[in-house]
């Protein structure tokens, strides 16, 4: 069955409840990268890259929009409210997304891991039966294939050059790969999310995919592969987040919570 | 009493420019999906080239505003939509040509490919960037006449 649009989708409660869950895991975690994206504004090695963070936390902050525009359009607050006056326990993103920058190669090996994954994620609702959220799947995985492209650059170039680089590279993976598995996750209602078509494959043939790809990456950098994907201890697509995630939230709402019905 | 018909609208956005290409319009961008006349009701249905393009309110001010200045306009209603998406296929032959004369390279074959430079034509560019100062255009650099360049990006 199609759902045409949010009215439609309103008349199934349960339809409601469970696509309201995935999109929130799509507006977190695209809010909640981009954050951190605009945190290297000034400080990547090149103006290249301070360029490339900006335009990215730009496209990914405008996804988040257009996802808590989808919920708004489903009964939630209006996308100012769900981006900056939520508490982290009614967050649904991958804690790796919310952990600090880091040095360039955890924020390169991390952005390049969500990048993947959010290939295959869009490709998982691109046939959706909520066709709102299959539309936007559409364009947005149009523009993500520049960042997977800057970041497969990136990630491989730091493997290539050996020495300080990889072995700063090699440290990002290994403390990426525990949290790894909390954002290659559809969340807690993904069996029923593939039984009303609103994603066409669930988190098993989601990392059967990512593996494939990633390890010609690892290759390709000349990297060892770290191994099975291990589930994660705190998950993000339940509510659970760390301390990092607070601090996160109290700096990117800091002017919001000054006036929050300011008109900008 | 002016006579509002569709036609017409579509001529009169021709004014409207996209604001950070100043020499092509909307409709040049391929950005207009479609117009409908409900009496002295202009609708207008856009298409984002990109999803998070901070000049969507812009747009859609300067839309509206040239649209109400055509007698018999009364109210202008400006909506964005995402089906069919906006892919860089939609600029016109017209809007390839003036974005060239602005100093931007039309899009490329595929998102790898390199796109012609602006200034000699040549094809044998390198990527400089593949972010720019806005989030559709990336920075090249030509080989043959030696001058940095942007070009629409391919989506």
């Amino acid at each position: 069955m199609k759902f045409e649009n949010a009215a439609q989708a309103k008349q199934n409660e349960r339809v409601l409840t469970i696509l309201k869950d995935l999109l929130f895991q799509l507006a977190d975690d695209e809010l909640t990268l981009g954050h951190r994206d605009s945190e290297w504004l000034g400080l990547c090695p090149d103006i290249e890259g301070d360029v490339a963070f900006s335009s990215i936390a730009q496209d990914e902050v405008g996804h988040a929009v257009f996802f808590f525009d989808l919920l708004h359009e489903l009964g939630e607050e209006d996308p100012d409210s769900l981006a900056f006056n939520r508490s982290s326990k009614a967050r649904r993103n991958g804690v790796l997304l919310e952990r600090g920058n880091g040095d360039w190669a955890y924020s390169v090996a991390r952005h390049y891991f969500y990048d993947l994954f959010e290939d295959l994620r869009l490709q998982a609702i691109a046939d959706s039966s909520y066709l709102p959220l299959a539309h936007g799947a559409a364009k947005i995985r149009r523009e993500e294939v520049y960042h997977l492209m800057h970041m497969h650059l990136w990630f491989t170039r730091l493997g290539k050059a050996g020495g300080e680089a990889k072995e700063r590279l090699e440290k990002a993976v290994q403390s990426i790969w525990p949290e790894l598995g909390g954002l290659l996750s559809f969340g807690l209602h993904e069996q029923e999310l593939l039984k009303h078509g609103i994603i066409s494959f669930d988190t098993h043939e989601l990392r059967r995919r990512w593996t494939s790809r990633m390890k010609a990456a690892f290759s390709e950098a000349g990297l060892m592969w770290p191994g099975e994907i291990p589930e994660p201890r705190m998950d993000g697509r339940k509510g659970e987040h760390s301390e990092e995630l607070d601090e996160l939230l109290s700096t990117m709402t800091e002017v919001y919570r000054m006036d929050p019905a300011a008109n900008w | 009493m002016g006579f509002v018909s569709e036609e017409r609208m579509w001529d009169v956005l021709q004014d409207v420019k996209d604001p950070e290409i100043p020499t092509v319009s909307v409709v040049e961008m391929g950005m207009v999906s479609k117009v409908f006349i409900r009496g002295s009701t202009v609708e207008v249905e856009m298409m984002p080239t990109f999803v998070g393009c901070p000049a969507l309110d812009i747009i859609r001010e300067h839309v509206s505003g040239r649209l109400l200045q055509e007698a018999g306009v009364e109210q202008v209603e400006v909506r964005f939509v995402f089906d069919p998406p906006w892919t860089s296929d939609r600029i016109s032959p017209e809007g390839y040509k003036k974005l060239k004369e602005f100093g931007i390279a039309p899009p490329a074959a595929e998102p790898t490919a390199l796109p012609r430079c602006p200034y000699c034509d040549s094809g044998e560019g390198m990527v400089e960037n593949l972010f720019g100062p806005t989030a559709c255009r990336a920075i090249y650099y030509c080989k043959r006449c030696h001058q940095p360049f942007e070009a629409m990006k391919k989506v």
